[in-house]
C-alpha cells in the first residue's frame, strides 16, 4: 500500500493516515478494489456467524447435565490396533493449511500475469479443498457408523453430536462453496478470461486478477475458522 | 459490447475540469476538488422488459420493488392487527376466531411489521433508491448482487406467506419464537408453520447480507468527487449505520434459526431442556432455552435501531429542508447515530429481565440502556433547535416530521421506565410494553416513512402528491395513533397482560372493556386512513400535476439528476462534483435560500451580496 500513489492525495502512514483517508472524499480505503472491500466486510459478518456458533457450543457444553464425551478417544484412529488421537484431524488440518499456501502463491502469480502458474495453483488449492471435504465425509461416516447422531450418541451428552455435525457441517459447506468457485476460477484463468476481458456469465461484468485475491481472502478465512473449530472441538 | 456505458473516459483531468458545467465563474484555487480515483462504473443496461423491470440491476428499480413488496406485507400485517383488535374490542363479532388464530395473528403481525415491513422498507426501499443518488454514484457497486438481494427477499416473503396456507397454519409462538414452546405440539403452527418461518428468516438474512454489502461499499468506496463522509446527508448516515448493525446482528438470528430448525427437524436439543408432557418425558434434554433468548435479543435489540436509525437520518433531512435551516449540530447528529449504533449491541438483555438473571447482570444492562437516552436526547434537542427560528413550511412532509418528534419523545420516555429492572418487572408483558414499542418503533418510524413518501414522490414519479389528502391522512393517523396507544399505557398500569386472547372475569375487566372497544375503533379508522395514501398515489399517477425538478428547493444530489425521474446511471454524462454539505439553507447574503451541494465556493463569493 505504501508505494501506491493517488492523484492529489498524500497517503500517510499510521493512525494519521487512517484519519486523513477517512476524512477524504470518494473512498475510505484508498486504492482498495470494491470487491475486496466487500469480501472483508462479508467476512466480518461471517465471523459473527461462526462466533455465535462457537459461543453457543461453549454454552451448550458448559451447561449440559451429562458428561461430554472424551474427545481424544472419540476422534482417534486405529493404526495397527493402536489408537492414535487426532491423526485424521492432523492430516485434514495439514491439507487445508497447505491449500492456503498454494492459494497465496496463486494470487502472487496472478498479479504477475503468469496465467499458467496461477491456474495450476488454483487447481491445486481446489484439489486440497476437495481432499479436506472428502476426509470430512470419511470422519462423519466413521462417527455415524459408531452411533453418533445429531440427537444422541453412545459416548455422552447428546449435544456433542448436535454441535459437532452442525458446526463442522457449516464449515464444510463453506469449504465446498469455496471449492466450487476455485474450479470456476481455474477455468476462467486457463481460458484467459481476464486477458480477453470477457464478461461474466451472470453479472455481465469484466473480470480481473483481483478476483483471485478476493477468493483467496475467503479461502484463508475458511482456514482460520477451521483453526478455531480444531481448537474448540478437538483440543478441548 | 454495445451495452457498455459509452463514455469510459475517466475523470483524471486537470483542475479546470472542476467547472462541471456550472455557470458561475471558476477560481481553480478555491474550487479545487481532487480528480477521480476510479474510472467510470461499468453498467449493464437491460434490454428486454424482464431485464428492465423484473430482474433489473438498477438500484432505483430495485428500491421500488423492495418498497412495493414491503408495503404489500405491511398491508397483510395491518389486516392482522385489525383482526386482533376485533377480537379484543368486540369478541362477540369475532366468533370465527379461535385462540389459536389469535396467537398466529399476533406472531405474524409482529414478525411482518418488524422484519419484512420496516427493515425491508428502510434499508431495501429507501436505501437502494437514495444511497447511490445521494452519494453521487451511478448505481450500487454490485448491481447483480443487489438484484439477487431483492429476489431473495421476495422468496422470503413468499415462504412467509405460504405458511398461512399449510396444515396447522403459521406459527403462533409470539414473534420472539421462544423455545421450548415454539416447536412443541400444542402451540399453533408448531409443524410446518414454524419451519417455514425459520426458513423465511434465514432467506431474509442471506438476501439482506447481499444488499447490505452493497450499501456499505457504495457509501464507503463509491462516493463522488468532493463527497466526504461529513458531507453526506444524514439519511445516508442513518442507513449506513443501520446496515452495519444489521451485518453484525443478523448472524445471531441466522444461527438461532438454524439451531431451532435442527431442534425441530432432527430432534437435537440446543434449546430444549428435559420436558415432561402429560407425565411422559420427551426425547429432548440438556439444552438451554435462555441461550436462544440471548441469541435472539442480540439480534433483536440492534434490530430496533436498524429500524430507528434510518428514520432518524431521514427525518433530519426532511426537517432541515422544510424548515429552510441547516441541521443543528450536524457532527453531533452523526456521532449520535454512530454512538446509538455502538451502544445497541450492549443492551440486549434488558428484554430478558423477567427471564431470570444475576442481579448484577440486570444492573449492567439497565445502565447501558439508560446511557442510550443521552445520544437520543441530543438528537431530539437538535431537531427542535433546527426548527427554532426556521422558515418552517407547514406542509404534509413537515407535519409528519413534527408528528414523529412528538411520538418519538413519548415512546422514548416510556422506554426509560422499562429500562429499569425494578420498574420493568411489574410492567413486563402488559399493554404498557405494547404501547411503548409501538410508539417508539412502530408509529414513529412510520411517520418518517410517510413524510419521506410525500417528500420523495416527486423524484420517483415526477408528480406531486395531493397536499389536502396528505393532511387528512396525517391528522387521522396522528390523532388516531394517540387514541390507540395512550389508553394502552393505562391498561398496562392496571395490569392487563398482553397476548391474552380473552380477559374473562378479571377484576379490571370493567374499565378495560370500554377502553378496548375505543382502541379497536381507533385502530380500524387509522388502518383505513392509510388507504388515503394508496388512493392519493393512484390518483396522482393518473391525474396529478407534474413536478418541477427539485420542488422543495433541496440541496442534496438526488434532486440534481439529469432527468426526473432519474434514468439508469443517474447523472447523465458527468458525475456531480460536491463542494459543500447538503444543509446550506438560508445562508446570509446568498442569492437563493438554498445552495446546492454542487455549487462551487467561488460562485457564492461572486454573487451580489445584499447586506441585511
Amino acid at each position: 500500500m505504501s508505494e501506491q500513489k493517488i492523484d492529489g492525495f498524500e497517503l500517510k502512514p499510521g493512525f494519521k493516515g487512517m484519519a486523513s483517508d477517512t476524512g477524504s472524499d470518494q473512498t475510505m480505503f484508498k486504492g482498495v478494489h470494491w470487491g475486496k472491500a466487500m469480501m472483508w466486510i462479508f467476512l466480518l459478518s461471517d465471523t459473527f456467524v461462526f462466533s455465535c456458533f462457537l459461543i453457543s457450543y461453549m454454552k451448550g457444553r458448559g451447561s449440559t447435565i451429562v458428561d461430554w464425551p472424551n474427545t481424544s478417544e472419540v476422534f482417534s484412529l486405529y493404526v495397527g490396533g493402536v489408537p492414535v488421537p487426532l491423526l485424521l484431524i492432523a492430516i485434514m488440518t495439514f491439507v487445508l493449511i497447505t491449500s492456503s499456501g498454494t492459494m497465496a502463491l496463486a494470487v502472487k502469480y496472478g498479479y504477475e500475469k503468469n496465467r499458467k502458474m496461477c491456474g495450476w495453483l488454483i487447481l491445486a488449492t481446489a484439489v486440497g479443498g476437495l481432499t479436506f471435504v472428502g476426509m470430512q465425509v470419511f470422519e462423519w461416516s466413521k462417527l455415524i457408523h459408531e452411533g453418533v447422531r445429531p440427537w444422541g450418541n453412545p459416548f455422552g451428552a447428546s449435544q456433542f453430536g448436535s454441535f459437532f455435525f452442525m458446526i463442522t457441517g457449516f464449515h464444510g459447506f463453506h469449504v465446498s462453496i469455496g471449492v466450487i468457485f476455485l474450479f470456476i476460477y481455474t477455468y476462467k484463468v486457463f481460458a484467459g478470461h481476464y486477458e480477453s476481458k470477457k464478461r461474466g456469465w451472470f453479472t455481465k461484468m469484466k473480470g480481473d486478477y483481483v478476483e483471485i485475491e478476493i477468493l483467496g481472502l475467503y479461502w484463508h478465512f475458511v482456514d482460520l475458522v477451521w483453526v478455531f473449530i480444531f481448537a474448540f472441538f478437538y483440543l478441548w | 459490447m454495445s451495452d457498455e456505458y459509452d463514455n469510459n473516459k475517466s475523470y483524471q483531468a486537470q483542475s479546470s475540469e472542476v467547472m462541471d458545467g456550472s455557470t458561475g465563474s471558476v477560481n481553480p484555487d478555491i474550487d479545487y476538488v481532487r480528480p477521480a480515483e476510479v474510472g467510470e462504473q461499468d453498467l449493464y443496461h437491460g434490454h428486454s422488459f424482464i431485464e428492465k423491470w423484473v430482474f433489473c440491476q438498477d438500484a432505483k428499480v430495485i428500491g421500488v420493488q423492495y418498497f412495493l413488496t414491503a408495503v404489500f406485507t405491511g398491508i397483510v400485517g395491518l389486516i392482522l392487527s385489525w383482526l386482533m383488535r376485533l377480537q379484543l374490542g368486540f369478541p362477540e363479532l369475532a366468533g370465527f376466531m379461535t385462540a389459536e388464530h389469535y396467537y398466529q395473528f399476533v406472531t405474524m403481525h409482529g414478525m411482518i411489521m418488524v422484519v419484512y415491513f420496516l427493515t425491508a422498507l428502510f434499508l431495501g426501499g429507501f436505501g437502494n433508491y437514495l444511497i447511490p443518488l445521494m452519494v453521487g454514484a451511478r448505481d450500487m457497486v454490485f448491481p447483480y448482487v443487489n438484484m439477487l438481494s431483492f429476489w431473495m427477499f421476495f422468496v422470503a416473503v413468499a415462504v412467509l406467506m405460504a405458511s398461512f396456507f399449510v396444515p396447522g397454519g403459521p406459527t403462533g409462538a409470539g414473534w420472539t419464537l421462544y423455545p421450548p414452546q415454539t416447536i412443541l405440539e400444542g402451540t399453533p403452527g408448531s409443524g410446518m408453520g414454524i419451519l417455514l418461518m425459520l426458513i423465511s428468516l434465514s432467506l431474509f438474512v442471506i438476501g439482506f447480507t447481499m444488499g447490505g454489502l452493497n450499501y456499505m461499499i457504495t457509501i464507503l468506496q463509491a462516493r463522488t468527487r468532493g463527497m466526504t463522509l461529513m458531507r453526506m446527508p444524514l439519511t445516508v448516515w442513518g442507513i449506513f449505520t443501520a446496515t452495519v448493525l444489521a451485518m453484525l446482528a443478523f448472524p445471531a438470528l441466522l444461527v438461532s434459526a438454524i439451531m431451532m430448525t435442527l431442534d425441530k427437524v432432527l430432534q437435537t436439543s440446543f434449546f430444549m431442556p428435559t420436558i415432561l408432557k402429560a407425565g411422559e418425558v420427551l426425547e429432548y434434554g440438556g439444552g438451554s432455552p435462555i441461550l436462544f433468548q440471548h441469541l435472539f435479543w442480540f439480534f433483536g435489540h440492534p434490530e430496533v435501531y436498524i429500524v430507528a436509525l434510518p428514520a432518524f437520518g431521514i427525518v433530519s433531512d426532511l426537517i432541515s429542508v422544510h424548515a429552510r435551516k441547516n441541521i443543528f449540530g450536524y457532527r453531533m447528529m452523526v456521532w449520535a447515530i454512530v454512538g446509538i449504533g455502538g451502544l445497541s449491541f450492549f443492551v440486549w438483555a434488558h428484554h430478558m429481565y423477567v427471564s431470570g438473571m444475576n442481579p448484577w447482570f440486570g444492573f449492567f444492562f439497565a445502565t447501558t440502556t439508560l446511557i442510550i437516552a443521552v445520544p437520543t436526547a441530543m438528537k431530539v434537542y437538535n431537531w427542535i433547535l433546527t426548527l427554532w427560528r426556521g422558515n418552517i413550511r407547514i406542509n404534509t412532509v413537515m407535519l409528519w416530521c413534527l408528528g414523529f418528534i412528538v411520538t418519538f419523545v413519548n415512546g422514548g420516555i416510556t422506554g426509560i421506565f422499562l429500562g429499569n429492572v425494578s420498574v420493568d418487572v411489574p410492567l413486563s408483558d402488559t399493554y404498557f410494553v405494547i404501547a411503548h414499542f409501538h410508539m417508539v418503533m412502530g408509529i414513529a418510524p412510520l411517520m418518517v416513512i410517510m413524510g419521506a413518501v410525500y417528500h420523495w414522490f416527486p423524484l420517483v414519479a415526477g408528480k406531486m402528491l395531493h397536499e389536502g389528502l396528505g393532511k387528512w391522512h396525517f391528522w387521522i393517523t396522528f390523532l388516531g395513533a394517540y387514541s390507540i396507544y395512550f389508553p394502552m399505557h393505562y391498561l398496562g398500569f392496571i395490569g392487563v397482560p398482553r397476548r391474552y386472547f380473552e380477559m374473562y372475569d378479571s377484576p379490571y375487566m370493567t374499565s378495560a372493556v370500554g377502553m378496548n372497544e375505543f382502541i379497536s375503533i381507533a385502530a380500524f379508522i387509522v388502518g383505513a386512513a392509510q388507504f388515503i395514501l394508496v388512493f392519493n398515489i393512484i390518483k396522482t399517477l393518473k391525474t396529478g400535476k407534474k413536478a418541477e425538478q427539485n420542488p422543495w428547493k433541496a440541496n442534496s444530489l438526488e434532486w440534481y439528476t439529469s432527468t426526473v425521474p432519474p434514468e439508469h446511471g443517474n447523472f447523465g454524462e458527468r458525475l456531480p462534483v460536491v463542494h459543500r454539505w447538503p444543509y446550506d439553507f438560508s445562508v446570509p447574503g446568498a442569492k437563493d435560500d438554498f445552495i446546492p451541494q454542487t455549487t462551487a465556493p467561488s460562485e457564492v463569493i461572486h454573487t451580489e451580496v445584499e447586506k441585511t
